[in-house]
Protein backbone atom coordinates (compact mmCIF):
# COMPACT_ATOMS: atom_id res chain seq x y z
CA UNK A 1 0.00 0.00 0.00
CA UNK A 2 2.29 2.33 1.10
CA UNK A 3 4.84 1.31 -1.37
CA UNK A 4 2.15 2.94 -4.37
CA UNK A 5 2.97 6.42 -2.98
CA UNK A 6 5.48 8.61 -5.40
CA UNK A 7 5.28 12.03 -5.06
CA UNK A 8 5.64 14.39 -8.04
CA UNK A 9 4.61 11.62 -10.50
CA UNK A 10 7.73 12.48 -13.10
CA UNK A 11 7.24 10.85 -16.40
CA UNK A 12 10.48 10.74 -18.06
CA UNK A 13 10.32 10.66 -21.60
CA UNK A 14 12.92 12.87 -22.94
CA UNK A 15 10.14 15.44 -25.10
CA UNK A 16 10.88 19.03 -25.76
CA UNK A 17 8.96 20.07 -22.69
CA UNK A 18 11.03 18.10 -20.23
CA UNK A 19 13.79 19.94 -21.23
CA UNK A 20 12.32 23.50 -20.96
CA UNK A 21 13.17 25.65 -17.86
CA UNK A 22 11.39 24.88 -14.58
CA UNK A 23 10.75 28.70 -13.85
CA UNK A 24 9.62 28.90 -17.49
CA UNK A 25 6.94 26.37 -17.40
CA UNK A 26 5.67 27.13 -14.27
CA UNK A 27 5.16 30.99 -15.53
CA UNK A 28 3.30 29.38 -18.79
CA UNK A 29 1.05 27.09 -16.48
CA UNK A 30 -0.55 30.49 -14.48
CA UNK A 31 -0.72 31.87 -17.97
CA UNK A 32 -2.45 29.14 -19.44
CA UNK A 33 -4.69 28.72 -16.35
CA UNK A 34 -5.70 32.74 -16.82
CA UNK A 35 -5.99 31.98 -20.28
CA UNK A 36 -8.87 28.82 -19.43
CA UNK A 37 -10.50 31.34 -16.99
CA UNK A 38 -10.56 33.73 -19.35
CA UNK A 39 -12.39 31.82 -21.98
CA UNK A 40 -16.64 33.15 -22.04
CA UNK A 41 -17.86 31.25 -24.64
CA UNK A 42 -17.29 27.88 -26.57
CA UNK A 43 -15.38 28.99 -29.38
CA UNK A 44 -12.48 30.05 -26.68
CA UNK A 45 -12.90 27.14 -24.77
CA UNK A 46 -12.20 25.15 -28.28
CA UNK A 47 -8.88 26.84 -28.61
CA UNK A 48 -8.59 26.22 -25.03
CA UNK A 49 -9.10 22.56 -25.72
CA UNK A 50 -6.53 22.72 -28.86
CA UNK A 51 -3.88 24.36 -26.44
CA UNK A 52 -4.46 21.70 -23.74
CA UNK A 53 -4.21 18.55 -26.89
CA UNK A 54 -0.80 20.55 -27.96
CA UNK A 55 0.62 20.52 -24.69
CA UNK A 56 -0.41 16.72 -24.08
CA UNK A 57 0.92 15.75 -27.48
CA UNK A 58 4.14 17.73 -27.15
CA UNK A 59 5.08 16.43 -23.47
CA UNK A 60 4.92 12.52 -25.43
CA UNK A 61 3.07 11.52 -21.65
CA UNK A 62 0.58 9.02 -22.36
CA UNK A 63 -2.84 10.45 -22.92
CA UNK A 64 -4.13 7.76 -20.45
CA UNK A 65 -1.78 9.16 -17.55
CA UNK A 66 -3.90 12.13 -17.98
CA UNK A 67 -6.96 10.19 -17.71
CA UNK A 68 -5.92 8.55 -14.86
CA UNK A 69 -5.46 11.70 -12.85
CA UNK A 70 -9.07 12.99 -13.87
CA UNK A 71 -10.29 10.32 -12.47
CA UNK A 72 -10.01 11.14 -8.68
CA UNK A 73 -11.07 14.18 -8.86
CA UNK A 74 -14.20 13.34 -11.32
CA UNK A 75 -16.56 13.77 -7.93
CA UNK A 76 -14.90 17.33 -7.52
CA UNK A 77 -16.01 17.81 -11.71
CA UNK A 78 -19.56 16.10 -10.97
CA UNK A 79 -20.79 18.62 -7.98
CA UNK A 80 -19.69 21.53 -9.60
CA UNK A 81 -21.38 20.94 -12.85
CA UNK A 82 -24.74 19.89 -11.18
CA UNK A 83 -24.86 22.68 -9.15
CA UNK A 84 -24.11 24.77 -12.00
CA UNK A 85 -26.92 23.23 -14.32
CA UNK A 86 -29.67 24.89 -11.70
CA UNK A 87 -28.50 28.57 -12.33
CA UNK A 88 -29.82 29.21 -16.30
CA UNK A 89 -31.98 31.75 -17.59
CA UNK A 90 -35.36 30.33 -18.06
CA UNK A 91 -36.17 32.64 -20.95
CA UNK A 92 -33.96 30.26 -23.51
CA UNK A 93 -36.41 27.61 -22.87
CA UNK A 94 -36.88 24.82 -19.99
CA UNK A 95 -35.57 21.66 -20.60
CA UNK A 96 -37.33 19.64 -17.84
CA UNK A 97 -39.18 20.90 -14.79
CA UNK A 98 -40.42 18.80 -11.93
CA UNK A 99 -41.19 19.73 -8.08
CA UNK A 100 -39.14 22.55 -7.00
CA UNK A 101 -36.35 22.06 -9.57
CA UNK A 102 -35.91 23.35 -13.46
CA UNK A 103 -33.59 22.56 -15.37
CA UNK A 104 -32.71 25.06 -18.68
CA UNK A 105 -31.22 24.78 -21.64
CA UNK A 106 -28.92 27.66 -20.77
CA UNK A 107 -28.41 25.97 -17.13
CA UNK A 108 -27.09 22.16 -18.75
CA UNK A 109 -24.59 24.27 -21.34
CA UNK A 110 -22.92 25.72 -18.47
CA UNK A 111 -22.78 23.02 -16.42
CA UNK A 112 -20.94 21.30 -19.43
CA UNK A 113 -18.91 24.71 -19.76
CA UNK A 114 -17.65 24.21 -15.99
CA UNK A 115 -16.29 20.41 -16.52
CA UNK A 116 -15.03 20.95 -19.48
CA UNK A 117 -13.16 24.02 -17.94
CA UNK A 118 -11.96 21.82 -14.78
CA UNK A 119 -10.75 19.23 -16.89
CA UNK A 120 -8.41 21.45 -18.73
CA UNK A 121 -7.48 22.99 -15.87
CA UNK A 122 -6.27 20.06 -14.51
CA UNK A 123 -4.74 18.08 -17.09
CA UNK A 124 -2.70 21.22 -18.22
CA UNK A 125 -1.48 21.24 -14.20
CA UNK A 126 -0.49 18.11 -14.33
CA UNK A 127 1.48 18.77 -17.67
CA UNK A 128 3.88 20.39 -15.26
CA UNK A 129 4.39 17.52 -12.71
CA UNK A 130 4.38 14.66 -15.42
CA UNK A 131 7.10 16.69 -17.23
CA UNK A 132 9.26 18.57 -14.37
CA UNK A 133 11.44 16.39 -11.99
CA UNK A 134 10.99 17.32 -8.27
CA UNK A 135 14.34 18.65 -7.82
CA UNK A 136 13.61 20.94 -10.87
CA UNK A 137 10.44 22.80 -9.64
CA UNK A 138 12.01 23.48 -5.98
CA UNK A 139 14.92 25.21 -8.09
CA UNK A 140 12.33 26.96 -10.10
CA UNK A 141 9.97 27.73 -7.27
CA UNK A 142 13.94 29.31 -5.22
CA UNK A 143 14.75 31.15 -8.53
CA UNK A 144 11.36 32.30 -8.84
CA UNK A 145 10.82 33.62 -5.68
CA UNK A 146 14.22 35.01 -5.10
CA UNK A 147 12.93 38.76 -6.09
CA UNK A 148 11.61 38.30 -2.27
CA UNK A 149 15.28 39.04 -0.99
CA UNK A 150 14.47 42.80 -1.85
CA UNK A 151 12.16 43.15 0.85
CA UNK A 152 14.48 41.29 3.29
CA UNK A 153 13.02 37.96 3.15
CA UNK A 154 16.78 36.09 1.57
CA UNK A 155 17.43 33.75 4.25
CA UNK A 156 13.40 32.62 4.19
CA UNK A 157 13.56 31.63 0.42
CA UNK A 158 16.71 29.39 0.63
CA UNK A 159 15.16 28.04 4.41
CA UNK A 160 11.37 26.76 2.11
CA UNK A 161 13.75 25.55 -0.83
CA UNK A 162 16.25 23.73 1.29
CA UNK A 163 13.13 22.36 3.62
CA UNK A 164 11.38 21.08 -0.14
CA UNK A 165 14.76 19.45 -0.82
CA UNK A 166 14.93 17.58 2.25
CA UNK A 167 11.22 16.62 2.25
CA UNK A 168 11.61 14.78 -1.15
CA UNK A 169 14.47 13.28 0.17
CA UNK A 170 12.98 11.98 3.16
CA UNK A 171 9.85 10.65 1.85
CA UNK A 172 10.60 7.50 0.33
CA UNK A 173 13.20 6.97 3.64
CA UNK A 174 10.05 7.71 6.02
CA UNK A 175 7.59 5.99 3.94
CA UNK A 176 10.27 2.49 4.32
CA UNK A 177 10.50 3.31 7.41
CA UNK A 178 6.94 3.54 8.30
CA UNK A 179 6.12 0.33 6.87
CA UNK A 180 8.72 -1.52 9.05
CA UNK A 181 6.72 -0.20 11.98
CA UNK A 182 3.68 -1.28 11.05
CA UNK A 183 5.09 -4.66 10.19
CA UNK A 184 6.72 -4.97 13.67
CA UNK A 185 3.29 -4.16 14.95
CA UNK A 186 1.41 -6.66 13.03
CA UNK A 187 3.53 -9.37 14.07
CA UNK A 188 2.77 -8.33 17.63
CA UNK A 189 -0.78 -8.76 16.80
CA UNK A 190 -2.19 -5.10 15.83
CA UNK A 191 -4.79 -5.48 13.52
CA UNK A 192 -4.55 -2.21 11.71
CA UNK A 193 -7.08 -3.31 8.22
CA UNK A 194 -10.17 -4.38 10.67
CA UNK A 195 -12.47 -3.10 13.11
CA UNK A 196 -14.95 0.08 13.83
CA UNK A 197 -13.15 3.16 12.21
CA UNK A 198 -12.49 4.42 15.62
CA UNK A 199 -10.54 1.16 16.58
CA UNK A 200 -8.63 1.83 13.07
CA UNK A 201 -7.25 5.19 14.50
CA UNK A 202 -6.16 4.25 17.53
CA UNK A 203 -4.14 1.35 15.93
CA UNK A 204 -2.54 3.90 14.10
CA UNK A 205 -1.18 5.92 17.41
CA UNK A 206 1.75 2.82 17.78
CA UNK A 207 2.64 3.68 14.38
CA UNK A 208 3.14 7.25 14.34
CA UNK A 209 4.60 7.33 17.46
CA UNK A 210 7.53 5.18 16.79
CA UNK A 211 7.82 7.30 13.39
CA UNK A 212 7.78 10.88 15.36
CA UNK A 213 10.38 9.84 17.59
CA UNK A 214 12.68 8.40 14.33
CA UNK A 215 11.93 11.23 12.58
CA UNK A 216 13.37 13.94 15.33
CA UNK A 217 16.04 11.38 15.79
CA UNK A 218 17.28 11.71 11.88
CA UNK A 219 16.66 14.93 11.77
CA UNK A 220 19.14 15.71 14.44
CA UNK A 221 21.79 13.53 12.78
CA UNK A 222 20.91 15.45 9.24
CA UNK A 223 21.86 18.42 11.16
CA UNK A 224 25.28 17.55 12.12
CA UNK A 225 26.33 16.13 8.57
CA UNK A 226 25.05 19.47 7.41
CA UNK A 227 26.87 21.12 9.91
CA UNK A 228 30.14 18.62 8.69
CA UNK A 229 29.59 19.78 5.21
CA UNK A 230 29.95 23.85 6.30
CA UNK A 231 26.39 24.82 5.87
CA UNK A 232 25.76 28.45 7.60
CA UNK A 233 22.66 28.90 7.19
CA UNK A 234 22.89 29.82 3.12
CA UNK A 235 24.90 32.64 3.69
CA UNK A 236 27.12 32.81 0.16
CA UNK A 237 25.57 29.74 -1.10
CA UNK A 238 26.42 29.22 -5.32
CA UNK A 239 24.84 26.15 -7.63
CA UNK A 240 26.58 23.85 -8.78
CA UNK A 241 23.25 23.33 -11.43
CA UNK A 242 21.91 26.62 -12.93
CA UNK A 243 19.12 27.66 -14.86
CA UNK A 244 18.97 28.65 -18.46
CA UNK A 245 16.31 30.06 -20.82
CA UNK A 246 16.86 28.29 -24.53
CA UNK A 247 15.18 27.63 -27.48
CA UNK A 248 12.85 26.19 -26.40
CA UNK A 249 11.32 28.04 -23.53
CA UNK A 250 10.91 30.78 -26.56
CA UNK A 251 9.04 28.45 -28.41
CA UNK A 252 6.88 27.44 -25.73
CA UNK A 253 5.94 30.90 -24.79
CA UNK A 254 4.66 31.68 -28.09
CA UNK A 255 2.73 29.26 -28.59
CA UNK A 256 0.78 29.94 -25.64
CA UNK A 257 0.53 33.71 -26.19
CA UNK A 258 -1.16 32.95 -29.72
CA UNK A 259 -3.01 30.29 -28.36
CA UNK A 260 -3.67 32.95 -25.71
CA UNK A 261 -4.60 35.52 -28.39
CA UNK A 262 -6.95 33.03 -30.19
CA UNK A 263 -8.92 32.84 -26.65
CA UNK A 264 -8.74 36.93 -26.67
CA UNK A 265 -10.13 37.09 -30.23
CA UNK A 266 -12.53 34.63 -29.77
CA UNK A 267 -13.88 36.02 -27.04
CA UNK A 268 -14.22 39.37 -28.62
CA UNK A 269 -16.08 38.25 -31.94
CA UNK A 270 -17.79 35.32 -31.68
CA UNK B 1 56.70 14.82 12.62
CA UNK B 2 54.24 16.93 10.86
CA UNK B 3 50.82 16.78 12.15
CA UNK B 4 47.19 17.31 11.02
CA UNK B 5 45.45 17.52 14.53
CA UNK B 6 46.84 17.20 17.82
CA UNK B 7 44.83 16.47 20.69
CA UNK B 8 45.84 17.77 23.80
CA UNK B 9 44.85 16.80 27.32
CA UNK B 10 40.92 16.06 25.55
CA UNK B 11 38.16 15.83 28.47
CA UNK B 12 34.70 15.63 27.64
CA UNK B 13 32.18 15.49 30.28
CA UNK B 14 28.49 15.86 29.92
CA UNK B 15 25.65 15.78 32.46
CA UNK B 16 22.63 14.09 32.87
CA UNK B 17 19.63 14.81 35.66
CA UNK B 18 22.05 13.74 38.73
CA UNK B 19 25.28 12.52 37.71
CA UNK B 20 28.23 14.00 35.69
CA UNK B 21 30.01 11.24 32.98
CA UNK B 22 33.14 12.10 31.98
CA UNK B 23 32.89 10.12 27.80
CA UNK B 24 36.80 10.80 27.04
CA UNK B 25 39.09 11.38 30.01
CA UNK B 26 42.43 13.57 29.75
CA UNK B 27 43.65 12.11 26.21
CA UNK B 28 46.15 13.46 24.52
CA UNK B 29 47.79 12.06 20.91
CA UNK B 30 48.72 13.34 17.15
CA UNK B 31 47.58 12.42 13.53
CA UNK B 32 50.27 12.04 11.31
CA UNK B 33 49.44 14.02 7.78
CA UNK B 34 49.05 11.22 5.13
CA UNK B 35 48.43 8.36 7.71
CA UNK B 36 45.70 5.93 8.16
CA UNK B 37 44.76 5.29 11.92
CA UNK B 38 42.19 3.03 13.27
CA UNK B 39 40.47 3.64 16.63
CA UNK B 40 39.16 0.63 17.74
CA UNK B 41 36.61 0.21 21.01
CA UNK B 42 33.30 -1.07 21.87
CA UNK B 43 29.93 0.94 22.43
CA UNK B 44 30.31 3.43 24.70
CA UNK B 45 34.11 3.81 24.98
CA UNK B 46 34.07 6.99 24.03
CA UNK B 47 35.43 6.64 20.87
CA UNK B 48 32.41 8.73 19.04
CA UNK B 49 32.78 11.42 21.12
CA UNK B 50 36.39 12.11 20.64
CA UNK B 51 35.49 11.86 17.11
CA UNK B 52 33.11 14.65 17.01
CA UNK B 53 35.82 16.49 19.12
CA UNK B 54 38.29 16.14 16.34
CA UNK B 55 36.72 18.59 13.52
CA UNK B 56 34.76 20.61 16.28
CA UNK B 57 31.93 19.32 16.06
CA UNK B 58 32.14 18.99 19.97
CA UNK B 59 34.41 21.05 21.90
CA UNK B 60 36.49 19.31 24.64
CA UNK B 61 35.26 20.51 28.12
CA UNK B 62 38.98 20.36 29.06
CA UNK B 63 42.09 20.47 26.89
CA UNK B 64 42.60 21.56 22.77
CA UNK B 65 42.49 19.84 19.70
CA UNK B 66 44.42 21.65 16.90
CA UNK B 67 43.64 21.15 13.44
CA UNK B 68 46.28 22.46 11.05
CA UNK B 69 47.62 24.75 13.99
CA UNK B 70 44.09 25.52 14.28
CA UNK B 71 42.12 25.68 17.85
CA UNK B 72 38.76 24.09 17.03
CA UNK B 73 37.23 26.43 20.05
CA UNK B 74 37.67 29.52 17.73
CA UNK B 75 34.81 30.44 16.03
CA UNK B 76 35.88 32.36 13.11
CA UNK B 77 37.63 29.39 12.00
CA UNK B 78 34.88 27.02 12.20
CA UNK B 79 34.17 26.59 9.08
CA UNK B 80 37.59 26.08 7.84
CA UNK B 81 38.49 23.06 10.45
CA UNK B 82 35.18 21.85 9.05
CA UNK B 83 36.32 21.97 5.57
CA UNK B 84 39.72 20.53 6.11
CA UNK B 85 38.64 17.68 8.46
CA UNK B 86 35.37 16.16 6.96
CA UNK B 87 33.09 13.76 8.85
CA UNK B 88 31.32 10.51 7.87
CA UNK B 89 28.81 8.91 10.38
CA UNK B 90 27.19 5.63 10.82
CA UNK B 91 24.05 6.44 9.10
CA UNK B 92 24.05 6.75 5.30
CA UNK B 93 20.29 7.48 5.07
CA UNK B 94 21.05 10.76 7.85
CA UNK B 95 23.57 12.10 5.90
CA UNK B 96 22.43 12.68 2.61
CA UNK B 97 20.69 16.07 1.47
CA UNK B 98 19.74 15.98 -1.69
CA UNK B 99 17.45 13.13 -3.51
CA UNK B 100 20.21 13.18 -6.78
CA UNK B 101 23.55 11.26 -6.29
CA UNK B 102 25.26 14.86 -7.85
CA UNK B 103 23.35 17.29 -6.46
CA UNK B 104 23.88 15.48 -3.05
CA UNK B 105 27.71 15.73 -3.63
CA UNK B 106 27.80 19.18 -4.50
CA UNK B 107 26.47 20.37 -1.50
CA UNK B 108 29.20 21.02 0.54
CA UNK B 109 31.03 22.49 -2.54
CA UNK B 110 28.06 24.92 -2.87
CA UNK B 111 28.27 25.57 1.25
CA UNK B 112 31.69 26.68 0.22
CA UNK B 113 30.70 29.14 -2.53
CA UNK B 114 32.88 27.58 -5.27
CA UNK B 115 31.91 28.53 -8.88
CA UNK B 116 29.54 26.37 -10.84
CA UNK B 117 32.21 24.94 -13.41
CA UNK B 118 34.52 24.22 -10.02
CA UNK B 119 31.54 22.58 -8.14
CA UNK B 120 31.21 20.19 -11.15
CA UNK B 121 34.44 18.96 -11.44
CA UNK B 122 34.77 18.62 -7.87
CA UNK B 123 31.55 16.61 -7.96
CA UNK B 124 32.90 14.14 -10.95
CA UNK B 125 36.36 14.00 -9.26
CA UNK B 126 34.71 12.98 -6.33
CA UNK B 127 32.35 10.38 -7.77
CA UNK B 128 35.03 8.84 -9.45
CA UNK B 129 37.25 8.54 -6.59
CA UNK B 130 34.79 6.44 -4.83
CA UNK B 131 33.19 4.35 -7.78
CA UNK B 132 30.09 5.73 -7.99
CA UNK B 133 30.44 8.30 -11.14
CA UNK B 134 27.95 6.12 -13.41
CA UNK B 135 25.63 6.88 -10.66
CA UNK B 136 25.61 10.27 -10.72
CA UNK B 137 21.84 10.93 -11.89
CA UNK B 138 20.11 7.99 -9.64
CA UNK B 139 18.06 8.56 -6.42
CA UNK B 140 20.09 7.38 -3.08
CA UNK B 141 16.85 5.84 -2.18
CA UNK B 142 17.13 3.12 -4.96
CA UNK B 143 20.95 2.40 -4.19
CA UNK B 144 22.64 -0.38 -1.70
CA UNK B 145 24.07 0.72 2.00
CA UNK B 146 26.86 0.32 0.79
CA UNK B 147 26.76 2.63 -2.13
CA UNK B 148 24.96 5.40 -0.27
CA UNK B 149 27.80 5.32 2.22
CA UNK B 150 30.38 6.00 -0.60
CA UNK B 151 28.09 8.96 -2.00
CA UNK B 152 28.35 9.81 1.75
CA UNK B 153 32.29 9.82 1.64
CA UNK B 154 32.39 11.20 -2.31
CA UNK B 155 30.13 14.16 -0.56
CA UNK B 156 32.87 15.03 2.06
CA UNK B 157 35.76 14.54 -0.63
CA UNK B 158 34.55 17.08 -3.00
CA UNK B 159 35.22 19.78 0.06
CA UNK B 160 38.85 18.66 -0.68
CA UNK B 161 39.46 18.17 3.00
CA UNK B 162 42.84 17.51 4.53
CA UNK B 163 41.33 14.64 6.95
CA UNK B 164 38.65 12.21 6.67
CA UNK B 165 37.07 11.25 10.24
CA UNK B 166 34.75 7.84 9.58
CA UNK B 167 32.68 7.16 12.64
CA UNK B 168 31.62 3.87 12.27
CA UNK B 169 30.91 3.78 8.93
CA UNK B 170 30.32 0.60 8.23
CA UNK B 171 28.26 -0.78 11.41
CA UNK B 172 24.91 -0.58 9.19
CA UNK B 173 26.26 -2.21 6.60
CA UNK B 174 26.61 -5.95 5.18
CA UNK B 175 30.15 -7.59 4.92
CA UNK B 176 30.37 -6.73 0.58
CA UNK B 177 29.28 -3.21 1.98
CA UNK B 178 31.78 -2.87 4.30
CA UNK B 179 35.07 -4.72 2.10
CA UNK B 180 33.62 -1.39 -0.27
CA UNK B 181 34.06 0.71 2.44
CA UNK B 182 37.41 -0.20 3.69
CA UNK B 183 38.82 -0.52 0.20
CA UNK B 184 37.91 2.51 -0.89
CA UNK B 185 39.25 4.48 2.01
CA UNK B 186 42.66 2.52 1.69
CA UNK B 187 42.59 3.87 -1.96
CA UNK B 188 42.14 7.23 -1.00
CA UNK B 189 44.55 7.07 1.36
CA UNK B 190 46.97 6.29 -0.84
CA UNK B 191 45.81 7.88 -4.28
CA UNK B 192 45.10 11.18 -2.69
CA UNK B 193 46.78 11.08 0.20
CA UNK B 194 44.15 12.49 2.41
CA UNK B 195 44.98 11.30 6.19
CA UNK B 196 41.97 8.69 6.96
CA UNK B 197 40.65 8.52 10.90
CA UNK B 198 38.46 5.28 11.04
CA UNK B 199 36.54 4.80 14.30
CA UNK B 200 35.10 0.79 14.56
CA UNK B 201 34.39 -2.20 16.48
CA UNK B 202 35.01 -4.31 13.96
CA UNK B 203 39.08 -5.41 13.99
CA UNK B 204 39.19 -6.56 10.91
CA UNK B 205 39.13 -3.02 9.12
CA UNK B 206 42.40 -2.66 11.24
CA UNK B 207 44.54 -5.28 9.84
CA UNK B 208 45.82 -2.72 7.34
CA UNK B 209 45.96 -0.08 9.09
CA UNK B 210 49.56 2.14 9.82
CA UNK B 211 48.47 2.50 13.67
CA UNK B 212 45.75 0.94 16.07
CA UNK B 213 44.44 3.02 19.29
CA UNK B 214 42.24 1.19 21.38
CA UNK B 215 39.65 2.86 23.71
CA UNK B 216 38.19 1.77 27.18
CA UNK B 217 36.35 4.06 29.64
CA UNK B 218 37.41 7.48 27.59
CA UNK B 219 40.83 6.50 28.14
CA UNK B 220 43.22 5.48 25.40
CA UNK B 221 44.85 1.98 26.60
CA UNK B 222 46.75 0.87 23.36
CA UNK B 223 48.29 2.57 20.85
CA UNK B 224 50.13 0.72 18.04
CA UNK B 225 50.86 -0.75 14.63
CA UNK B 226 47.89 -3.59 14.01
CA UNK B 227 50.49 -6.71 14.57
CA UNK B 228 51.52 -5.70 18.17
CA UNK B 229 47.81 -4.49 18.96
CA UNK B 230 46.62 -7.92 18.12
CA UNK B 231 49.22 -9.99 19.75
CA UNK B 232 47.56 -8.61 23.30
CA UNK B 233 44.47 -10.87 22.77
CA UNK B 234 43.26 -10.99 26.52
CA UNK B 235 44.05 -7.42 26.89
CA UNK B 236 41.39 -6.94 23.64
CA UNK B 237 38.86 -9.54 24.94
CA UNK B 238 39.29 -7.41 28.34
CA UNK B 239 37.52 -4.49 27.15
CA UNK B 240 34.89 -6.36 25.07
CA UNK B 241 36.60 -6.51 21.57
CA UNK B 242 37.15 -9.46 19.41
CA UNK B 243 40.23 -10.52 17.49
CA UNK B 244 40.21 -11.33 14.19
CA UNK B 245 39.54 -15.24 13.61
CA UNK B 246 43.24 -15.73 12.22
CA UNK B 247 44.61 -14.11 15.47
CA UNK B 248 42.46 -16.02 17.43
CA UNK B 249 43.25 -18.83 15.47
CA UNK B 250 47.28 -18.47 15.70
CA UNK B 251 46.72 -17.82 19.57
CA UNK B 252 44.82 -21.20 20.77
CA UNK B 253 47.42 -23.08 18.65
CA UNK B 254 50.17 -21.67 20.60
CA UNK B 255 48.73 -21.97 23.85
CA UNK B 256 48.35 -25.50 23.26
CA UNK B 257 51.94 -25.86 22.47
CA UNK B 258 52.23 -25.38 18.50
CA UNK B 259 55.71 -23.66 18.17
CA UNK B 260 53.90 -20.47 15.79
CA UNK B 261 54.34 -17.05 14.72
CA UNK B 262 51.71 -15.72 15.74
CA UNK B 263 52.67 -12.06 14.36
CA UNK B 264 50.39 -12.41 10.84
CA UNK B 265 47.09 -10.85 10.35
CA UNK B 266 45.92 -11.97 6.72
CA UNK B 267 44.44 -15.82 5.81
CA UNK B 268 47.43 -16.45 3.44
CA UNK B 269 49.87 -15.52 5.82
CA UNK B 270 48.34 -17.70 8.91
CA UNK B 271 47.75 -20.42 6.52
CA UNK B 272 51.82 -20.51 5.52
CA UNK B 273 52.31 -19.73 9.55
CA UNK B 274 50.75 -23.35 10.29
CA UNK B 275 52.38 -24.77 7.52
CA UNK B 276 55.48 -24.04 8.81
CA UNK B 277 54.43 -24.88 12.41
CA UNK B 278 53.54 -28.31 11.08
CA UNK B 279 56.75 -29.16 9.12
CA UNK B 280 58.91 -28.56 12.09
CA UNK B 281 56.67 -30.52 14.32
Amino acid sequence: MLKDITFGQYIETRSPIHKADPRVKMILLIVAIVFIFLSKNFFALGVSVLLVLTVMTASKVPFKMYFKNLKAVLPIILVTSLINMFYGDEANGVLLSFWKITITYDGLSRAMFMALRIILLIIVSSTLTYTTTPNDLTDGIESLLSPLRFIGLKSAVHMLALMMTIALRFIPTLVEEAGKIMNAQKARGADLENGKLKDRIKALIPILIPLLLSSVRRAYELAEAMECRCYNGGEGKTRMKQLKVTAVDYVLSLVSLLFGAGIILCNIFL
Amino acid sequence: MDNIIEVKNVTYEYSTDQEIHTAVNDVSFGIERGSFTVILGHNGSGKSTLAKMLNGLYKPTGGDVFVDGINTKDEKEEIEVKRKVGMVFQNPDNQLVASIVEEDVAFGPENLGLQPEVIRKRVDDALKSVGMYEFRESTPHHLSGGQKQRIAIAGIIAMEPECLILDEPTAMLDPVGRREIVDTLHRLNKEKGITVVLITHYMEEAEKADRVMVMNDGVIIDDNTPKEIFKNVEQLKAVGLSVPQTTELLYALKQNGFNINTDVLSIEETAVAIAKSLEEK
